[in-house]
Order: structure tokens, then sequence, then C-alpha cells
């Protein structure tokens, strides 16, 4: 016991004489006072930026671990890279257990916050936004972990992203949630990453709300163990304003939630509504690969409790193909949860294990479509099922996420 | 008589201008470049005893600037061969590396404007890159953590004037290139790119005969991929090209630098055709991708991902991130040459 104490005030102790806080405004000089006063920060101090607008020729960048960055407020300090001359993005976060918080970055040139291999990251009411509305010159990504652990954002803002507004890649334990993200492609994007909750976010006025992705040839694939709960994944009518080439782009406008080629996905208690494509879609990855290694089919995944509204009104059938085909399927009658009913050719065969099986439970009057592969694959049958019932089953909850 | 007075002489100067060994362990970095005494005469770039000369078979596209290379292994030490990845230097050594223009490209006699030296310095945790701009009388090189923009014109061979704004980058900017897992490493010294004939003061020689009969590297008897310069057109294009993209884009893009993420290696070793890029759809790539759909469409330059982020210059664009404000079109020709011919 004594010990103990001895040891906690020794820690108090060193953490007295080593940590500061450096307060910086706004002047002439932003770029070199603000990167030097990056690099020269030690663990376990802070760097305010007190309210005001800061401008960057060129990119920002943090790698000391267990530091503070903080602005005055998400409209309060804004971090502006409209001019900006160099520096593939914003601010660029390669260390670890960083806390950002409390401010903006506005008009980066590529992304706008991007953070790559970090094990802990806290990413806390920020905003990342491209003033002049939704364009294809846009940066990528708002918010852009990849990479790391333990990621954390809360009560985040991204607005205009020409790919995800918030868009977590390759990364582990993660959570997303209280965050709005808007007029972007994707609204929040989570691809080939394991654990990840997301909750309590408004996805709205994007071309497609919540992407859940998983794509061949990369260092980590097999996305799995996602859950997407209480947001609202509401009224993403932007047009797809993606450069050509990205998966995105494949996005029509008007998709509520997405699931591409994921295993252990739960999607519960969120709102779905005013959507035009389709609220809530299951697909299969649609490209050839010579990947071996991976499952381009979703599965394991579990739909229940969720509140549909009105979809499927006003399909963008020129942008991709999922509308077009959804649409000539559904003879113009719009389902509000799709699963494209594609499986590995054994499984179309001789069936799923029962474990893998798509479960859709509790949507209310949601209605339903999917395709039978075999019948479409032979003539005069019609190869269009909406039996949703067929879709009842248990659920079997996902744990929940917890940080380190 | 004479001759041991010019002995004692010289060996008097070469203490004086002995490399401050000391000062590359330290951990915080000296203010200004000369107190290492890396260099006899700083203006002149006349390197101090014990600092050897050398250089890269191909070397990365530094806005067309000019590079001189020295290397500093402290007297006893050596370094150790290692296939396929830089020398293991010994605790002590410096990397040492001056960016310059000359004045006209047309006559090297006209000078120079010296722009930065950058170092990468083994301490005993590892390796350290710091960079040291040179002032406006060119006579001393100051630490620039924070990177320094500096605006400088040159005439080029064909007579031109061209400018360019120039970026000493940050210390977390040289680490962008400088990663190997995560760990700060050199890229240049791999035996591979060494394996060529240099013009020494006293002969001409494979560097990697000298550097053993220096005793800088312990005796090795390999066989390397070694690259070739990708200028020498006598080269098959493939080689040139491999050679190029290695040194320019292999060490973030390969399985163990900045880049793995994207699934995009294109390192010298690298033989798999998608992680080449070829048919390789993007990934995070934004608006980077210019709008086409593979970073190596084969037969056709002009809508592969690779050439187009190669040729921009806009800064959410280009590539690489850093450390480059204007096309390199002598290369970009080549490389659209090669993907045509896939």
């Amino acid at each position: 016991m004594k010990n103990s104490i001895l040891y906690i005030s020794i820690i108090f102790f060193s953490f007295a004489i080593s940590a500061k806080q450096i307060v910086l405004g706004p002047s002439d000089n932003s770029q070199e006072e603000i990167q030097e006063a990056l690099i020269d920060l030690e663990p376990g101090d802070v760097l305010t930026l007190k309210a005001g607008e800061y401008f960057f020729e060129d990119g920002l960048s943090l790698d000391v671990n267990d530091v503070i960055f903080e602005g005055s407020g998400i409209d309060d300090t804004i971090l502006n890279f409209e001019n900006q001359m160099s520096g593939a993005q914003g601010l660029l976060i390669t260390s670890d257990g960083v806390t950002i918080r409390d401010f903006a970055v506005i008009d980066a040139k590529g992304d706008a916050i991007k953070v790559i291999g970090a094990d802990g990251i806290d990413m806390i009411r920020l905003r990342t936004e491209w003033t002049g509305g939704p364009k294809e010159t846009n940066g990528a990504y708002g918010f852009y972990p990849v990479e790391s652990k333990d990621v954390l954002i809360d009560g985040c803002v991204a607005i205009g992203a020409s790919d995800a507004g918030i868009y977590v890649g390759q990364s582990q334990n993660i959570i997303v949630k209280n965050s709005v993200a808007q007029y972007n492609v994707a609204g929040i994007e989570i691809e080939n990453s394991y654990y990840a909750d997301v909750f309590d976010n408004l996805a709205s006025h994007n071309t497609g709300g919540i992407l859940v992705f998983d794509l061949p040839d990369l260092p980590q694939q097999g996305g799995h163990h996602v859950r997407v709960f209480r947001n609202k994944a509401i009224n993403n009518d932007t047009d797809n304003f993606a450069p050509e080439g990205n998966i995105v782009g494949e996005v029509p406008r008007g998709t509520g939630i997405i699931i591409q080629a994921n295993s252990d996905v739960e999607v519960f208690d969120n709102d779905l509504y005013g959507n035009g494509t389709v609220n809530l879609s299951i697909v299969t990855y649609g490209y050839e690969t010579e990947d071996e290694n991976y499952n381009p089919h979703p599965k394991s995944i579990q739909i229940h409790g969720n509140r549909f509204g009105d979809g499927g009104f006003d399909p963008d059938v020129g942008t991709g193909e999922l509308a077009a085909i959804l649409f000539e399927l559904s003879g113009g009658d719009m389902p509000d949860i799709f699963w494209d009913g594609i499986l590995p050719m054994n499984q179309m065969l001789f069936g799923q294990p029962a474990d893998e099986k798509l479960v859709i439970k509790n949507n209310g009057d949601a209605t339903f479509l999917t395709l039978n592969p075999i019948k479409y694959m032979l003539p005069f049958f019609d190869p269009v099922e909406r039996d949703i019932s067929e879709y009842d089953g248990e659920i079997n909850p996902l744990p929940a996420v917890v940080l380190n | 008589m004479k001759k041991a007075f010019l002995l004692t002489l010289s060996l008097a100067l070469s203490n004086a201008y002995a490399v401050e060994k000391n000062l590359i362990l330290e951990e915080k970095f000296p203010k200004k470049l000369s107190d290492f005494s890396f260099f006899i005469d700083d203006k002149a770039q006349v390197p101090s005893q014990g600092v050897v000369p050398y250089e890269l078979i191909s070397s990365l596209f530094s806005d067309y600037s000019y590079k001189q290379r020295w290397v500093y292994i402290p007297e006893g030490k050596s370094a150790t061969f290692r296939k396929d990845k830089v020398f293991d230097f010994p605790t002590g050594s410096a990397l040492i590396k001056t960016f310059y223009y000359p004045i006209d490209e047309r006559d090297l006699t006209l000078g120079k404007k010296l722009m930065e030296t950058r170092l990468l310095l083994k301490k005993a945790d590892g390796w350290q890159a710091v960079s040291y701009a040179w002032n406006e009388t060119q006579d001393e090189a100051f630490i620039k953590k924070a990177g320094k923009t500096i605006l400088n014109e040159w005439i080029d061979f064909e007579g031109e004037v061209r400018s360019v704004r120039y970026r000493v980058p940050n210390k977390n900017q040289c680490k962008e290139c400088h990663a190997y897992n995560d760990e700060i490493m050199p890229i240049g010294p791999k035996a591979r790119n060494l394996n060529k004939i240099f013009n020494y003061s006293d002969e001409s020689i494979n560097q990697l005969t000298k550097w053993m009969k220096l005793e800088l590297i312990n005796p090795v008897v390999v066989e390397l991929n070694t690259p070739v310069d990708w200028e020498e057109a006598s080269h098959g294009l493939d080689e040139r090209v491999r050679s190029y993209l290695d040194i320019n884009c292999g060490h973030c893009h390969s399985s163990t630098g900045g880049a793995n993420s994207t699934g995009l290696y294109l390192n010298l070793t690298e033989v798999r055709p998608t992680h080449l890029g070829i048919n390789k759809k993007p990934v995070a790539t934004g608006r980077g991708s210019g709008g086409f759909k593979y970073s190596i469409a084969p037969g056709n330059s002009d809508e592969s991902i690779l050439l187009h982020r190669m040729i921009s210059t806009d800064p959410g664009v280009m590539m690489p991130e850093s450390g480059r404000s204007l096309t390199h079109h002598e290369a970009i020709g080549m490389i659209k040459d090669w993907v045509d011919q896939m």
C-alpha cells in the first residue's frame, strides 16, 4: 500500500515538472510557429490554439506520442488551407496516444485530417469542411484514420468530402459516435476494419449515408464485427461527385446504408428514410480480383429493429450498377432492403451455413427484395424474391467495442 | 625536411578538420551545420578527413536540384551488408546530402546556389533526420525543424530561366519518406545502388570496392539486383523504369513503407502485377485518381493514375506527396512509353 502511494506520487511529480501547455494565436507566421510547436512537443504536453483563423501554405504534421492538440471551439479555431501549396493533407498524425479536439480544418487540398498507424487516437469536436459545397475538386476524406488501433471519433462534423466524410480504413477497435456527416459522397465509411461501433450519428444529404466495405489486394482485409446502431441515415440526396475510379463513385445518390463484403455486421435501431434509391443494401464486391485471400461476399449480417420510412422514390440509375439493376428487377417497386443474393458457388448449390445467413427481424413494415441467382441463370423463372419472413431468425448480438 | 614539414602540416590540418563525432550522438541538434565539421570548407563543400563522397546509380527526383552525398563512419567501425536493404551502419555514422542548383546548367563553372544539407545521424537508439538550410551569403546553414520555402531560379540546359518553390522538409516530412516499419531509415545506400564506378580524387573505382578498401564496409561477395541508371538509354526500358520507380517511390510504396496501406508496391523486388499497379483499382485515392480506373492501364498511359499523379503539381493529387513542386518531364516520357508498350 505504501509502495503504491509512493509510485503514484512519483508519476504525479514527473508529470508536474515535464508537462507543459503552449498557447498560440493567429499570426502571419502560423505555418512555422505551429509546425515548430508540434515538432517540439513532448509527451504529456498540450498545444492550444486560441480562437481565430490560421492560414497555411503547407500541411501540418504531428509525430509526438501522448500529446493534446486543441483549439478553442469547432467554429472558433479555424485551420484554413485554401492557400495550400504543398503537403498532401491538412493535418497528418503519425504518433500514438494523441488527442485532437475543438478546431476545424477547412479547404485542405487533399485529405483534411489523416492519421497513419496510430495506437490510440481521439478526435473530439472537430470539423472538416470544404466550404465551396460538394465538388469533385474537394479533398477525398475529412477524417481519415488508417492502419490504426483504438480510434475514437466523437462529436465531429464532416462536410463536403469527395470520397468519405469520416473514413476509417484498415484499422481495429473503433468508435464513431455523436457525429454529423453531410454533403459528402459517403457520409461515414468503415473499410477493411475489425471491431467498429458506429452509433448516434447523423448521415444526411450525402450520396450514401453509411458504408461498411471490404476491398481486395490490401494488407488488412476481411472486415468484420461492425455494429451500426441508433444512427439517422436520412435524406441522402446529393449527386455522386466522386472522381471516377474510386469505389464510392459507384454509389448511387440516395442510399442509406450499404454493406459490402464484410462479415458479422449488426445494423439495429437506426432511422432510414428519404433515401431515393434504397434505404439499405447488402451486396457482393462486384469486380474481378486475383486475390485468393479475399472473400467478396457479405456474411453473418443481422438487420433488426430499424425504422424505415420512404425510400426508392428517385432511383439514381445513372450512377454505378446498383440502382439500375434494382430498378429493373423490382419493376420500379423499389424495396427498403436489398440483398443481391450472390453466394459462393458451393453455397448456392448446397446452402449456406446457418451462422452465416442473413437475418432480418423487427423492421416494421420494411419491404425487401433479393435475387435467386440460380433462377436468375435459368430462363422462364422470375429470380426476384420479396418474402422478408424467410429471413426472420434469432439475433446474436455482437459485443460492444471497448477502447483501450 | 620539406617533406616532413608537409606531413606535419597535413596531419595538423586533418586533426583541425576532424568531424565532431560526439555531436553526432547527442540528443539535441546544433543550430549550425558547421558545428559538425563535416567540411573543411563549408561554402565549397570540401569534406573533412573521413567524409567520403558517393553517388547512387539512380536518384530521387527533387525538383531538378543537384545532390552531393557523403558518408562518415567513425574510425575503426564499419557497416554490414544486408541484401536489398541499406547497409547496417554503426552508431555514430552520418549520411550527408547537399541539395543545390547550378547557376547555369550549361556551364557548371559559373557556380552553384546551395539550398540545404540534410543529415541522417545514427544515434544510440537509431537514425534521426534533420535539415540545415543555407543562408543567403552561402557561408552557413541553419537548422530548420519546421522546414523552409526557398524561391530559386536557375538557367537550364536549353538556356531557359527556370524557377522553383523549393521546400526544405520539416522533421516529420523527413520521416514520411524515411519510414521503414515506422523507424527512420536511410534509403539510398543499399549495396545495389552503389555498385558503380566513382571518380575519387585519387582513383576511379567501383564504390563498393573503395568502401571495402577504406574499411567502411566489411568485405562481401554477393549477387546484387543492381538497378540501372534510368537516364542511360542503352539499358532496357523495363529496367530503367523499375530502377526509377524503386528510388523515387519504392521507399514508401512497399510493404514496409509509409504507403503500405495502398497495396501499391513499386520497390525493385516486387513482382506481383496487381501490386505493381497493373489493372489495380485505386483504394483511398480520392481526386488523385483523376477519373481513371487503374494505377496502370496497360497500353494506355493517358488513363493511368500513376502517370496522372506523377505529372500533377496539385498538392492534393501529386506523387510523391513531399519534395516535389515541378514535373519530371524526362522521366514521365520514359514511363509513358513503358505503359504504352505493355
